[in-house]
């Protein structure tokens, strides 16, 4: 095991590397004249170009320039340094003020999944084809079925406007209540795979031969259903959340932009819309940390769950 | 004549450790209904050991979950009949005095054990379950009998192996853990359905001797459900054969062997592969099992029957009783067993 996640980390590194260089690459090596970019519609003056060609290393061009860039900026990324972006700002401090809006939010969502969609999937699976059962498979179809682009500012008139049940926006500081809609909105997607996930586990493992082994032992229903069953129900389920936590944490550019939450999609949304690269690249690149670092949990979290799974 | 042979008079106190009589089970299906099990009779004495004998899909597996109350309710429904323990009807009693006999009265054995046991929990922990659950036992009283039963059946370095996975076992020892778990609350009764048939050849003659070693130690009664003749003839007692959910054939082993009273039970006999009549392209049985949504009528062997007559396509046949408390369910037992005698 231990070797196993020595070889993940190292195949970590490479992953990240990678994926900065693509990310950084797309950014940038498309762009005709940067310091236009920069400077959007209005007019650059000689003295300004010739500051910023020397601020940014523009003066290499080429393939050669834009790698001389790119080691330029992973030697700053390797020491904590994400750079500023185009309006001046620290990255690290942007993401410093996002990321604890944007793992509230994250975790809300997957409580609210977790909470409804693996206690309803589990009752569902116990009751299949009841009316419970069948209720559930429409209402998850519907839900995953309904882009968030749809459902978010759905949700947003009837509950937040015209109902008044919850704030409509989130503001700067937003309050755990403030953020209780838009989490629901953002968990009801994880929610509706958990239901279906859970149920089609818990179905199939009630007709698994070790149930009819335990009815031998003459064990309680309840304990074949809870120990035995759900234990072994929950492993793709948990294998799902964490993958999904993961996806959450990287921040939601839809939900947040709908209820003006200043999480991370948010900001990457406004940086790319602003075509403000460095700030697209640095908050990717710590994205790609956190998906990375989320993915080998959950793979350990696996083998610790299921004693079958064995790493080399 | 007809007779029955486990007359309906027959005496709790006199009677028999486990009895069933005239058990009808069907499964109801969205395709119709199947019925597995037609007027099932057999019984079981304390110490003795009952093969039940039977093609898949005879209804032999089924009879013994109905035995153990273990039957998936739906699509399988207990249509009549009755199942005694010690004289009383399991049938009528509430699920919950089932379940206090599951395991401490009649217990039960798979045939795969690999899937019978949860992948997800240490053996030990597999075994010492029934102990603390049933037996009221701690934690640590739990561990140190689950232990000496592995030890019983003969698992080397139990001790080391109790935190061990399933899957970390070999098919064998597998499926000793399983008999180690079934025998946690010393049952009256094992079932051991198909145990060997998961298994290599060498080691089906191991768990086999290991299951009769057993059950003479722990003065058990077995009910051993198998397809496997050769499984049958060293361990058993009484052999009861079954058809279609029907027995068919129901004798002691030395005169089933010798001479078999039912066509099907003489056809199962000669696809035996034998040493002493090599050369000889191997006899088989013709045509399948019946669809047990449509059972021929009459007797329901009678499309494969080489000694098919007009009565058996058209009469149910009764069990013919024919001494020694053999009975056979066919029109022609008497003619059948001669046959074989004279072969």
């Amino acid at each position: 095991m231990f070797r196993y996640i020595l070889r993940r980390l190292l195949q970590m590194v490479l992953a990240f590397f990678g994926t900065t260089l693509i990310v950084y690459a797309l950014t940038f090596a498309g762009q005709g004249d940067p310091i236009q970019a920069l400077a959007g519609e209005r007019p650059v003056t000689p003295a300004q170009r010739a500051y910023l060609t020397e601020k940014y290393n523009l003066d290499q061009t080429g393939v050669g320039g834009f790698f001389y860039r790119y080691f330029d900026y992973v030697k700053d990324l390797l020491q904590g340094n994400l750079g500023e972006s185009l309006t001046g700002r620290s990255i690290g401090d942007i993401l410093q003020q996002a990321w604890p809006v944007t793992v509230r939010l994250a975790l809300i969502a997957l409580a609210v999944a977790i909470i409804f969609g693996v206690t309803a999937g589990v009752l569902a699976g116990i009751r299949r084809a009841s009316i419970f059962d069948n209720s559930t498979l429409v209402l998850t179809l519907l839900v995953l079925g309904i882009p968030t682009i749809v459902l978010a500012p759905l949700a947003q008139y009837f509950l937040g406007v015209k109902w008044q049940l919850f704030p409509p926006t989130a503001g700067s500081d937003p309050t755990f209540y403030a953020l209780l809609l838009p989490g629901i909105v953002l968990g009801s997607l994880s929610l509706a795979t958990a239901l279906r996930l859970t149920r089609a586990s818990v179905a199939e493992n009630l007709r698994a031969d070790y149930v009819r082994t335990a009815r031998s032992k003459g064990l309680v229903k309840r304990r074949i259903v809870v120990v035995h069953v759900l234990r072994n129900s929950l492993i793709p389920v948990v294998t799902f959340l964490g993958v999904e936590l993961g996806n959450l944490m990287s921040g939601a550019i839809i939900t947040e932009g709908v209820f003006n939450i200043p999480g991370v999609g948010f900001n990457l949304f406004r940086g790319i819309r602003t075509e403000d690269g460095p700030l697209v690249v640095g908050i990717v690149s710590v994205l790609v940390v956190v998906y990375l670092v989320s993915n080998l949990v959950v793979d350990v979290l696996y083998a610790v769950l299921d004693p079958r799974i064995r790493y080399e | 004549m007809t007779v029955n042979p486990t007359p309906a008079s027959a005496t709790p106190e006199g009677g028999h450790l486990l009895e069933l009589r005239d058990l009808h089970v069907e499964f109801r299906t969205n395709e119709g209904v199947a019925r597995v099990i037609n007027g099932v009779s057999y019984h079981l004495d304390a110490g003795e050991t009952l093969a039940v004998l039977g093609e898949s899909g005879s209804g032999k597996s089924v009879t013994a979950q109905a035995i153990m109350g273990i039957l998936d309710t739906p699509p399988a429904f207990v249509r009549s009949g009755q199942i005694l323990y010690k004289g009383e009807d399991l049938l009528t009693r509430s699920e919950e005095q089932r379940r206090q006999v599951r395991g401490k009265e009649i217990a039960m054995i798979f045939q795969d054990a690999l899937s019978a046991l949860n992948p997800v929990f240490p053996v030990g922990w597999q075994i010492g379950e029934t102990l603390r659950q049933r037996a009221g036992m701690s934690r640590a009283d739990a561990r140190r009998r689950a232990v000496e039963l592995m030890d019983l059946v003969k698992i080397p370095g139990a001790a080391k192996r109790i935190g061990d996975y399933p899957h970390q076992f070999s098919g064998g020892m597998r499926q000793r853990v399983m008999i180690a778990m079934a025998l946690a609350l010393d049952p009256k009764v094992l079932i051991a359905d198909e145990p060997t048939t998961a298994l290599d050849v060498t080691v089906q003659a191991q768990i086999m001797d290991l299951l009769a070693d057993l059950r003479r130690e722990l003065n058990m009664a077995m009910i051993l459900i198998t397809h496997d003749l050769g499984v049958v003839a060293g361990v058993a007692d009484r052999i009861a054969v079954m058809y279609a959910g029907r027995i068919v054939e129901h004798a002691d082993v030395r005169s089933l062997y010798k001479a078999p009273a039912h066509p099907y039970t003489k056809g199962l006999l000669e696809s035996i592969p034998r040493l002493d009549v090599r050369g000889q392209e191997l006899s088989t049985i013709k045509g399948l099992p019946p669809n047990l949504m449509r059972i021929p009528s009459g007797c329901p062997f009678h499309p494969r029957c080489p000694y098919v007559q007009q009565v058996c396509v058209d009469e149910v046949p009764h069990d013919l009783v024919l001494g020694d408390g053999r009975t056979s369910a066919c029109h022609f037992a008497q003619e059948v067993r001669d046959d074989s005698v004279a072969r």
